[in-house]
């Protein structure tokens, strides 16, 4: 009975982020605040399901599995690298070097600057 | 000798749990074929780090850890809040330049995929020299304060960790 409740209020918080982090997507205005919306809310999203999964695993059917574990391992491996190369290509695309903020360097954002060259690159 | 057959015996470890992990039962021939795993992939992989640092402080490396976790938890609840209750023209979004203090690309690599993970930034790009990382706040009306949680949350502690 615990067991039951507990796994329902896990599956319902994953649903309840998850549909937060795909409705950020409509409402929010442009790319970049956009691309907030998937990276925060439904990892938490994906991560209730995967919680819920383990604990029904464990408690109903008394036996332990690893791949919750690996798939969050995966997903938090993955999920900061999509939104980064979305980031990326969006203001390689649409923004100019003026439209950032200064990097307080020497040398402008990777995107639109070329890296200094190394001494021993000959 | 060690080093020639195992150069990085932290990966070889990690990927002999991950094979476990996956095939998700413990038997002889499975231990056997992920240690074997274990030791094939470092070397053939081994051109794709050149100077990797080591970790200094495991212990500090379990608590960066714990504190990532407990944020994303919280960053999920922010996100969510703003998204569902601030009307669009109250969301204020702001570039952020970090001047970073880590030199080593797997500690910069782990602080930037934190940043996105964590309270309303996700990390966009590097100077060309590496130097200072470029993030994008979805709503702060205060850019310093964000700039210096994420030094003092976590830069602090990836120094401790990697150098």
């Amino acid at each position: 009975m615990i067991a039951d409740i507990l796994i329902t209020f896990f599956l319902v918080v994953s649903g309840v982020f998850g549909l937060v982090g795909s409705f950020g997507l409509i409402k929010l205005r442009d790319t970049m605040q956009r691309v907030h919306a998937p990276t925060k809310a439904t990892t938490l999203g994906v991560g209730g399901v995967l919680i819920a999964s383990m604990l029904y695993f464990l408690l109903i059917k008394g036996s332990f599995s690893f791949h919750e574990l690996l798939i969050t391992l995966f997903l938090l491996l993955t999920a900061p690298i999509t939104a980064n190369f979305i980031a990326k290509t969006f203001i390689a695309v649409h923004l100019r070097a003026r439209d950032l903020p200064e990097t307080g360097g020497e040398y402008g954002w990777a995107v639109y600057d070329d890296p200094p060259t190394r001494p021993d690159a000959e | 000798m060690l080093k020639r057959v195992l150069p990085h015996p932290v990966l070889s470890i990690t990927l002999t749990f991950v094979w476990l992990a996956l095939v998700n039962k413990i038997t002889l021939g499975n231990l056997i074929l992920g240690g074997a795993l274990g030791m094939i992939v470092p070397l053939v992989t081994a051109p794709y780090w050149p100077d990797r640092p080591t970790l200094r402080n495991p212990l500090m490396a379990a608590e960066y850890i714990l504190v990532v976790l407990w944020d994303i938890v919280v960053a999920n609840v922010q996100v969510a809040m703003i998204i569902l209750f601030k009307r669009n023209d109250a969301i204020h979004s702001k570039w952020v330049t970090i001047p970073l203090d880590l030199t080593s690309a797997e500690a910069i690599t782990v602080l930037a995929g934190t940043i996105t993970m964590t309270p309303g930034t996700v990390s966009v790009t590097l100077s060309a020299d590496g130097s200072n990382l470029l993030v994008h706040c979805l709503h702060t009306d205060d850019p310093e304060a964000v700039r210096d949680q994420i030094k003092a949350r976590y830069e602090r502690r990836l120094m401790e960790v990697f150098q």
